[in-house]
């Protein structure tokens, strides 16, 4: 029942894009097709699943033996980055074909704010090592959810006669402020 | 002042850069894969527009076919011969020069000639306004002239000119883009050096395509048959020109009677 509060929450309340406006790089930048939108919605999952289990391993193992939790940020950072550059290379190796899929999100999702923020929401609300994957991939799936629907949002836009002076990222950033203010409707939904 | 509160952060937080630093650069070796040295440098030649003309996914893409041996050194249709010869230049082989060519839009029923239907006012793109009743000009076959070429193009090559596409022919690069967003499938790739060309695509009885537009081929066989060179056939009331024929004497420009066959 915990597990399922977490993915709700994670998914719908606490949006990492449409709430914590975490991650809106890739979202502006990749979400001109619902194809790669998909794409690096699927890739995001896989990474943020791998980040959570690595960070709260870090965190739990090295950081607080020896009491530096202060030092939090730097070393996740260290370690989402070295993970997801490893990640690149072992799927490279061992599966030309999802890499072909994943491979060219990858380096984007590297350094992504919301893959730190999924960590460090870990951290803060002291998740143990399943609550902790279990929020990654619900904060994934939340922002597979919002890039994809931007997506489709945006085929639309694209193939109609926008005002001149909001083509392009205008009408893009008006429509992703009003897509996060419906989200700012599930606000409450689990008290 | 314990020295231990700066040794321990700095020792665990460089242990770490260490270690992770050291474990990706096994993992390179370990997980290397073996890329070709002549990839990167037919990519070089490439255009690198990545327009998709050669069928691939873009010039990484075929830059792969290539070296792997699954597409022709010339492939490029963008590049042309200069980019074959470098190609072949790269991977060792005498590169077989294709004709330059380039789009070709075969219809004229532009706001004038062409009759409507009906007036359309919904989203400005063809596929949409075809899947209304073929479009809102009364002949099947012509250009509906909202765009979807000019937008396809990464060249700027289109444009829509009186309400149907015209090619810019010295921009065009022949990548074939639009040829394949045309829901009318009204553009064609052509010999650059072609001088004559039908411009309707109307498989229609003569007298319905004459009442649809004032522009349009008839299938009479004026051309046909008074070319010296037996260079125009009709088929299905449209006339086409044989390049491999045409002398561009113009004999069938002057006769034709709707001017549908035209010096380009």
């Amino acid at each position: 029942m915990n597990l399922l509060v977490i993915i709700i929450a994670a998914v719908f309340i606490n949006n990492y894009v449409m709430s914590q406006f975490l991650g809106i790089c890739p979202f502006l930048g990749v979400s001109k097709k619902v194809e790669t939108a998909a794409g690096m919605g699927v890739a995001v999952i896989f990474v943020m699943a791998l980040a959570s289990a690595a960070g709260w391993l870090a965190y739990t193992f090295i950081l607080v033996p020896l009491g530096l939790e202060y030092l939090y940020n730097i070393s996740f950072i260290l370690i989402i980055a070295s993970l997801v550059q490893f990640v690149e290379m072992f799927i490279k190796k061992s599966s030309p074909s999802l890499y072909q899929a994943l491979g060219v999100f990858l380096p984007l999702i590297t350094t992504n704010c919301a893959v730190l923020g999924v960590v460090v929401t870990n951290m803060q609300n002291g998740y143990n090592f399943i609550e902790s994957i279990v929020n990654g991939v619900g904060g994934a799936l939340g922002f597979a959810l919002a890039i994809i629907l931007f997506a489709g949002i945006r085929e639309r836009i694209a193939r109609n006669k926008i005002l001149p002076a909001v083509q392009g990222f205008p009408i893009a950033l008006i429509s992703a402020g009003l897509m996060s203010i419906a989200f700012l409707g599930f606000t409450g939904l689990l008290s | 002042m314990d020295i231990n509160s700066i040794l321990f952060p700095v020792l665990s937080i460089g242990g770490m850069g260490v270690v992770l630093g050291a474990f990706l650069g096994f993992a390179a070796t370990v997980f290397k894969v073996e890329t070709d040295p002549r990839v990167p440098k037919v990519r070089e030649c490439l255009p690198g527009a990545n327009c998709g003309g050669c069928g691939f996914a873009g010039c990484d893409a075929l830059a792969d076919a290539i070296v792997k041996g699954d597409a022709p050194v010339n492939a490029c249709p963008v590049g042309g011969a200069a980019v074959a010869e470098k190609v072949g230049a790269v991977m060792g082989v005498e590169a077989a020069t294709g004709e330059k060519m380039v789009a070709f839009v075969k219809c004229n029923g532009n706001c004038e000639a062409a009759k409507t239907k009906y007036e359309y006012f919904g989203i400005e793109d063809c596929e949409m306004e075809a899947n209304l009743a073929g479009g809102s000009k009364e002949c099947a076959y012509g250009c509906l002239g909202d765009g979807n070429c000019v937008r396809a193009c990464n060249f700027g090559a289109l444009s829509i000119v009186d309400g149907i596409a015209v090619v810019d022919k010295e921009k065009c690069v022949a990548c074939g883009a639009c040829t394949k967003v045309c829901p009318k499938h009204l553009i064609e790739l052509i010999p650059y050096s072609a001088k004559v060309a039908v411009q309707c695509s109307s498989n229609d009885m003569p007298k319905i395509s004459k009442d649809n537009c004032s522009n349009a081929c008839m299938g009479c066989q004026i051309c046909a048959r008074n070319c010296p060179e037996k260079a125009v056939a009709i088929t299905n009331f449209l006339a086409k020109v044989d390049y491999s024929k045409c002398t561009a004497c113009g004999t069938c420009t002057e006769k034709c009677p709707t001017k549908a066959i035209k010096m380009i």
